[in-house]
Order: C-alpha cells, then sequence, then structure tokens
C-alpha cells in the first residue's frame, strides 16, 4: 500500500540520518600520545585563553598537551564540576566558588598558599556611565542621590555582583563610617536599583539597552567590550575594591604535574600581558607596571581581606547566607515597601 | 509507556521532592514561606494564568483564521507560528527587550515592568493554543454547522452551539499547555523583567537564585510547591473539559 | 464583517508579538553585512553544534511521537483509575523551569547523585554527555504530541475503530489503517511542537552539558557563547539557522502527508 511504503521509506531515511549524524558526532580518535587538560572555567577569560593555551602549547612545557575548555557562569561551573564534570583545572571568578570545591574534596585546601594566592588575574569595580557623564557621577555617594539609576546583577543569582556589594559597604568602611552607617547606606544603594540581572554580562546588556544612569560593573569587563566595539565609558571611584579570580589544579585530576606546568605559565610575564591585553589587571607586579597607564592604581584600592571586611569566608556569612545574610535583610525591606 | 514516564518524568520529581524534605519539614516551610518566595509565586502563577486566558482568546482566533480563512500571505503566518519554540529563550528576551524597551523603535517601553512578563510570556506560549486547535477545526465536519445555518442560526449561535463545544477540548490543551510553560519559563523573562524581588521576580528566578546561592534544598521546596499548585491547576482544566464534554459522553 | 475583523486581531497579535521580534533577529543579523553572521556559522564549533542538536533532535522527537500517540490511546480510549491524574501529570515537565530540570538531574545523576556512584563504578557517562542532553531534551518535550492528539481522538469518536474490530481487524491493523490517518494533522502538528522545541532548548541542556567545547555544546549554547562573547550578529545568524530547521520540518511533515479527502 503507497502509505506503507511511503512509512517504510520515512522510517528508514530517518534511521540512515540517525547512523550518520552518530558517525559524524564521534570525536577523532583518542590521541595515544600526550595529556589532555579539561579546563573549567567563568564566561570572561575564553578569548584571553583562545590565545593562551597555543602559547602554552608551544613551550617545551606545553608541547603535546591538548586541551578540552568549557566556559560558563562561575556558580554554574562550580556546581557542574561538583556534579561530576571532568576537570583537570579551574579558572573560576572568585575565591569562595574554590572554596566550595574545597569542601567538596575536589581542590587541596591549601590551594592559595603560594606566591600570588592562587590568584591568576585582577580587576576592579568600576562605574559605567553615559556619554558625558550627565549626572556627574564620580563617587559612592553619588549613588544615593534620589535622581540617580544603578544597574547592578543581582548578588544572590550571580557570585560575580557580590564584588559589587562588597566595593560598596568596603568604600563607606574605608571613608571612616562604622558598619551601621555603611549598612544604611546599602540600603539605600538598593533602594536605587532599578533592574538586577542574574549576570554581568545581562546586565551590561541592560544598561546598553538604555536602562540606568550607572552601571556597577568589572574594569576586564568594560575594557573588554570597549574592543569588541562598545564605545564605554567608566570611572574607577576613589576607593574601590581590587577583584581577584582565582585558578587552581583539581586534586583528582591525573595530569597534577601538566596542571600545574599550565598554572605556573599563566604567571609568566608573556602570558601575564595576554591578560593584561584582554582587560585584566595583571598579578605580576612587573606586568602591571608595565600597563600602569591602562590600569591606574586607585589611591582608595583595598582587597577583601581589609580589616573591615575580614576576607570571603566572613563576608560570605554575614552579607550573602540565604537565610541570615545582610543582602537578604536588604531585598526583603526594598521589596516589601512597593511589594 | 508506565515504565518510560516513570524514568522521565516521575523520578526527576521524586529526586527534588527528596532533596526538598532533606533538611526537615520546618527547614521546608520556611524555604516555603519566605515572603520573598511567596512574592514570587503570587507574581508567577497570575501571571501564567492571565497569558493563559489570553491564548485562550487569541489562540483561538488565530487558529480559526489559519484554517477557515484565506489571504495572501498565510502560508508564511502558518509556517512561522512555531517559531517562538525553535528560538533559543535569550533571543526571545533580547529580541523583546530592542523591540518594547527604552529604544523601542515604536516607542514602546514597558522593559523591566510586570508588562514585561506578560509580553515574554505571551511570545513563549504563542503556539499552544493556535496549534492544538487547529487539528480539530480541520477535522471538524462543515456539514454541522451548514445544518444549523440551515435551520436559521446566526453566525454567533452557530459558533456557540456548534463549534466552540467541539473546539473546546482543543482550547483546553492548548491552555494548559501554555499555562505550564509560562510557570517554568525562565531564559526570557531574566532579560526583560529586571528581576527585582518582591517586584517582578518570577519563580523561577528566585528558585534560580537559591541554587546560586548554595542552598539547593530551598530551591527544590519552592519549585515543589510551584509544581504542586501547577498540578492542581492542570487538573481543573481536566475536570473543566470533563464537564464541559459531558453531553458527548450521555 | 466578522471575518475581517478576526482577520485583523489575528495578525495584529502575531505582528506584534511574533513577527516583529523576528524582524529584529533578521535585522541584526545582517546589520553589519553578511561576513559576522557567516564566520559564526562556519566556525568548526558552531557545525559541530548544529550537527549535535540535529541527533538530539533526531533521538528526542520519535520516542516523545511513540509516547505521545500510546499515551493519548490510552487517556482517550481505555478507562483506568488515575486516568485524570495521569492527563495533568504529562504537562508537569513543562512547569519546571530549566534550572530545575538540571538540578533534578544533578541529584539523579550527579556526583552525588542517586545513580553517581553506581554510574562511576561502571564506567558509564550520563551527565556532561550525550545521555543527560538527551534526556533532558526529551523531558522538556514530553507533553506535545499527546496534547495535540488527545483533542484530535476525542473529536472524531472511536465509531469506526468499533466499525474496524466487528469486522475483524486486528489491533495493530485497526491503528494503522483507521486510528492514525484520522489523527495525521494532530501527530503532525506535535511532531512540529516537539521538534521546534528541542531545537530551541536552553537551559536545562546548557546545565548538564557541561558546556565542552566542540563536544557538548549544542547550537542554542553557541548562541549564548556568540552572546557573551559580544558576537550578536553571530548570536542571532544561528538562531535563524534554528528557525529555518524548524520551518523546514514543518513543510516536510506538510509535504509527506497522503492527500486528505476533504479540502
Amino acid at each position: 500500500m503507497k502509505r506503507t511504503t511511503l512509512g517504510l521509506i520515512a522510517g528508514l531515511a530517518l534511521a540512515a540520518a540517525l547512523v550518520a549524524a552518530t558517525v559524524a558526532i564521534q570525536d577523532a580518535p583518542a590521541r595515544t600520545s600526550g595529556t589532555e587538560l579539561s579546563l573549567v572555567a567563568y564566561s570572561t577569560p575564553r578569548e584571553a585563553y583562545a590565545t593562551l593555551i597555543p602559547m602554552f602549547q608551544k613551550t617545551a612545557a606545553g608541547r603535546d598537551v591538548s586541551f578540552t575548555q568549557s566556559y560558563g557562569a562561575s556558580g554554574e561551573q562550580t556546581r557542574a564540576v561538583k556534579a561530576g564534570l571532568k576537570a583537570d583545572l579551574v579558572a573560576l571568578s572568585l575565591a569562595p566558588d574554590v572554596d566550595e570545591l574545597v569542601a567538596a574534596g575536589l581542590v587541596d585546601a591549601g590551594w592559595s598558599k603560594q606566591p600570588y594566592k592562587g590568584m591568576v588575574t585582577d580587576s576592579v569595580v568600576v562605574f559605567v556611565l553615559r556619554d558625558g557623564n550627565p549626572k556627574n557621577i564620580k563617587g559612592w555617594n553619588d549613588l544615593l542621590r534620589p535622581d540617580v539609576d544603578v544597574v547592578t546583577p543581582n548578588p544572590f543569582t550571580s557570585g560575580g555582583a557580590r564584588w559589587n556589594v562588597m566595593a560598596a559597604y568596603g568604600a563607606w568602611r574605608r571613608g571612616g563610617k562604622p558598619d551601621k552607617q555603611a549598612q544604611a547606606n546599602l540600603l539605600k544603594l538598593f533602594r536605587n536599583v532599578v533592574v538586577q540581572d542574574k549576570s554581568a554580562r545581562d546586565s551590561l546588556n541592560t544598561f546598553v539597552s538604555g536602562k540606568g544612569d550607572v552601571l556597577l560593573a568589572y574594569e576586564n569587563e568594560a575594557l573588554f567590550s570597549r574592543t569588541k566595539g562598545l564605545d564605554l565609558q567608566f570611572v574607577i571611584p576613589k576607593s574601590t575594591l581590587l577583584i581577584e579570580n582565582p585558578i587552581a589544579v583539581v586534586k583528582t585530576s591525573k595530569n597534577r604535574a601538566a596542571a600545574s606546568a599550565f598554572t605556573r605559565f599563566l604567571r609568566t610575564p608573556a602570558a601575564q600581558q595576554v591578560f593584561a591585553n584582554n582587560g585584566y589587571r595583571p598579578v605580576v607586579k612587573s606586568v602591571l607596571a608595565r600597563n600602569r597607564k591602562k590600569f591606574p592604581v586607585r589611591p582608595g584600592e583595598f582587597t577583601i581581606e581589609a580589616p573591615y571586611l575580614g576576607g570571603w569566608k566572613k563576608v560570605q556569612k554575614r552579607f550573602f547566607d540565604p537565610k541570615t545574610g545582610i543582602m537578604v535583610d536588604i531585598e526583603r525591606k526594598i521589596g516589601g515597601d512597593t511589594g | 509507556m508506565t515504565t518510560f514516564l516513570t524514568l522521565m518524568v516521575m523520578l526527576p520529581i521524586a529526586a527534588l521532592l527528596w532533596e526538598a524534605t532533606s533538611e526537615g519539614k520546618t527547614t521546608f516551610w520556611e524555604a516555603v514561606s519566605s515572603p520573598a518566595a511567596v512574592a514570587s509565586l503570587k507574581l508567577t502563577l497570575v501571571a501564567s494564568f492571565v497569558v493563559a486566558l489570553m491564548n485562550a482568546v487569541l489562540g483561538t482566533v488565530t487558529a480559526w483564521v489559519l484554517v477557515r480563512d484565506d489571504f495572501r500571505g498565510k502560508t508564511f503566518v502558518n509556517a512561522v507560528i512555531d517559531l517562538p519554540f525553535a528560538l533559543p529563550t535569550i533571543v526571545a528576551g533580547l529580541t523583546l527587550l530592542a523591540l518594547y524597551g527604552p529604544t523601542s523603535p515604536i516607542g514602546i517601553d514597558v522593559a523591566f515592568t510586570r508588562t514585561a512578563i506578560v509580553l515574554a510570556l505571551m511570545f513563549v506560549t504563542l503556539p499552544f493554543v493556535v496549534r492544538t486547535v487547529q487539528p480539530v477545526l480541520q477535522e471538524l465536519d462543515p456539514e454541522l454547522e451548514e445544518a444549523a445555518r440551515s435551520l436559521g442560526a446566526s453566525n454567533t449561535t452557530t459558533f456557540r452551539r456548534v463549534v466552540f463545544p467541539n473546539i473546546l477540548p482543543g482550547i483546553l490543551s492548548g491552555v494548559a499547555l501554555a499555562f505550564a510553560k509560562a510557570v517554568g519559563e525562565f531564559g526570557s523573562l531574566v532579560i526583560i523583567t529586571g528581576n527585582i524581588p518582591y517586584r517582578t521576580e518570577v519563580s523561577s528566578v528566585y528558585i534560580f537564585g537559591r541554587i546560586e546561592s548554595g542552598d539547593s534544598t530551598s530551591a527544590a521546596a519552592v519549585a515543589v510547591v510551584l509544581l504542586a499548585l501547577s498540578f492542581v491547576t492542570l487538573l481543573s482544566i481536566g475536570a473543566i473539559r470533563h464537564v464541559a464534554t459531558r453531553h458527548d459522553r450521555a | 464583517m466578522h471575518r475581517l475583523w478576526l482577520r485583523f486581531v489575528a495578525l495584529g497579535y502575531l505582528a506584534a508579538i511574533l513577527v516583529g521580534p523576528l524582524a529584529i533577529v533578521f535585522w541584526r543579523t545582517f546589520e553589519d553585512g553578511f561576513q559576522p553572521a557567516w564566520d559564526a556559522l562556519t566556525s568548526p564549533e558552531t557545525i559541530h553544534a548544529l550537527k549535535l542538536t540535529l541527533l538530539i533532535t533526531a533521538i528526542a522527537v520519535p520516542i516523545n511521537t511513540v509516547f505521545g500517540i500510546v499515551c493519548a490511546l490510552a487517556i482517550v480510549r481505555r478507562r483506568f483509575p488515575g486516568k485524570g491524574l495521569l492527563n495533568a501529570f504529562i504537562d508537569l515537565p513543562l512547569a519546571l523551569s530549566p534550572v530545575v530540570v538540571g538540578l533534578a538531574l544533578f541529584l539523579l545523576y550527579g556526583r552525588e547523585g542517586w545513580f553517581g556512584g553506581w554510574l562511576e563504578d561502571h564506567g558509564i557517562q550520563v551527565l556532561f554527555a550525550l545521555p543527560a542532553m538527551v534526556i533532558a531534551t526529551i523531558f522538556v518535550s514530553l507533553p506535545f504530541v499527546a496534547r495535540e492528539v488527545v483533542p484530535t481522538l476525542r473529536e472524531i469518536g472511536d465509531e469506526q475503530e468499533q466499525a474496524a474490530k466487528t469486522l475483524g481487524a486486528s489491533g495493530w491493523q485497526t491503528f494503522w489503517r483507521i486510528t492514525l490517518p484520522s489523527i495525521r494533522w494532530a501527530v503532525v502538528y506535535g511532531v512540529i511542537l516537539t521538534t521546534a522545541r528541542c531545537l530551541g532548548e536552553y537551559g536545562a541542556v546548557a546545565v548538564v552539558s557541561g558546556r565542552i567545547q566542540g563536544k557538548t555544546e549544542t547550537a542554542t549554547l553557541r548562541v549564548q557563547e556568540r552572546y557573551e562573547s559580544f558576537d550578536l550578529a553571530g548570536a542571532y545568524a544561528i538562531s535563524i539557522v534554528l528557525a529555518l530547521m524548524a520551518i523546514a520540518v514543518l513543510v516536510a511533515t506538510t509535504v509527506i502527508r497522503p492527500k486528505e479527502a476533504n479540502a
């Protein structure tokens, strides 16, 4: 019967297509020599590593080393590695994410005990502004003005957004304000936040689409987007937080030697210069000095280890604990009024 | 089929239930009754209801026009109905933001408001009622309507008494799909709504925030509650259909 | 005139909600000429991603189609306790946001999950490989064929099937010769919806894929990657390819169907 033949042909065609596709999808046969390193990283250093990996492969330590790469939001990547995503190296956006892997038994507890504290790149929190800065925004107190709309990612959906919150709080503390006052300022700041995107890239998109007067962003993102044709104006506030991005070797890796060799390579001047070209501040002082013009050091720069902050472990508990954190309270207060 | 259903649907839901209650009943209750969670649940359910109803009307009209009407470009229109589905949700979000946001070419700026939620949800649920009503309309015997008209019934009466009861199951099927999809939508909403807690944060974003903060128990708890509420709604839709078509089973 | 009013409403609705955004997608793709779109589409990662998407779709769609038809038949033609529950149950996967689907699959197949240990001991890779991506895709596209077929099955009634049975036709014959042809439009639209969904699925697959470049990146993941690299033209270009694939399936399914009795 015509219909049955048609059905048969369709079925065979489908089966043939399936087989063909499965064959086409197969990767090349496994390498018999050399090591394969899998790098799991957060999303922004993608282009940096695209340059760095071939560079590494030209060195003696990197010959015969192939890479698989995965880039995504830092928190998501952390959870994926915890759930079994094979990784030899994790390059994440903030130290707490690596600490989560320590707690899961995947990274050595002493990962940060080395000359660079386990960090591979730095950046700073900046204000991205409209052309010409019509509202004349210069410092953190300007963000508290009633006529200023602020855009920042949600600190609960974007681990990276926590840098913004701590930069604000830390700046006020550094400026002499007591803890209570700084917290009150933080509340005032968030009252001015008009959009809380889920990630830094999304909040940049929101700002570019016309929303808000100032975007709290990271210097490396602002610089990188300039290279992609987005003409962004930004200022680095006098007091700002130094963002530090970690890299660590995974304990269960079968290629620890090669992985460590790669992390050592990443801190060579040549590699650090590649990071600088991508908008990151080098952790190696000499390379940072060489790029002084691009990366001015602000007088009020502080780190998460500052005494009034106390390091990530303290900050996480105090500000971002999902039940008792200060930010939970702030979100409730701003929502309750207009909710 | 039952094994398939179990593997595919029940197992993941069971795993969520397990995770949700893994820290005890009090924690479950706390997670679910937290003000931000409740606000997001209310927002999600209300928005999904509204969208499902709007789809019921607009989707039926569209299906009608596609089956019974004829105009230039109809094949094109029919072909693009499913596109909201084939496009990744981020594209949906970005284009709606471009069209109805601060830089809107037509001057409509509803981005980062509750209207944006409805807008995005209408986009992603557009195909449902249309596609569930179309096949039913196509199979509908035109003789029934002709008979009614020849007996003197007006167009509205014919529709109300002859056509509507027959396409109602199709409409309700589509409404169920639209409602469920609206409840679970994430990717497009997260771009265009602004995610302000208590104001424009839907449950899917709230749950995402919980997971990202390392609190997967709360996330699972809210997800389970949302699921339960959706299940009740879907059961109700099924009940409506059951009652509305009882004349068929007489 | 009623007819014109309806047409106006329908087309207005579609223009505002559907055609507008589509126009933007096309415009943004070619805003800077053909080159950016072309570069994005011809890169080896994108080609692999498109192939992977097609493979996953080719697996998920037939499975969900068979499941959908079987389910619909059970719901409409059989009586059994809990039928109403089953009916509502099928739609549930849609109500789960992609993040939650990912979480559930992690809870089941992850390193610390229910089956994680067993899978690792036996060297079976579910998460961050094709199996998990297929499972996630099947999950989110489960209800469509069933939902399409159920109303149509109800509408047509089972007299013809009863007649066939009294004439001695077997179950299979009845299904293939009587039932299936009468639900073909419903199946067609169900397949179209399912395919479109599989092509466009992002969230759940993204979480369980591990985003390994060149290995577990689907087309939608590539779109995300292009977006994050500020290559909007490339992102939209890939989306257009997905849209065209969906349209191709629609054209194919509406052409292959045998000619019907009424216009």
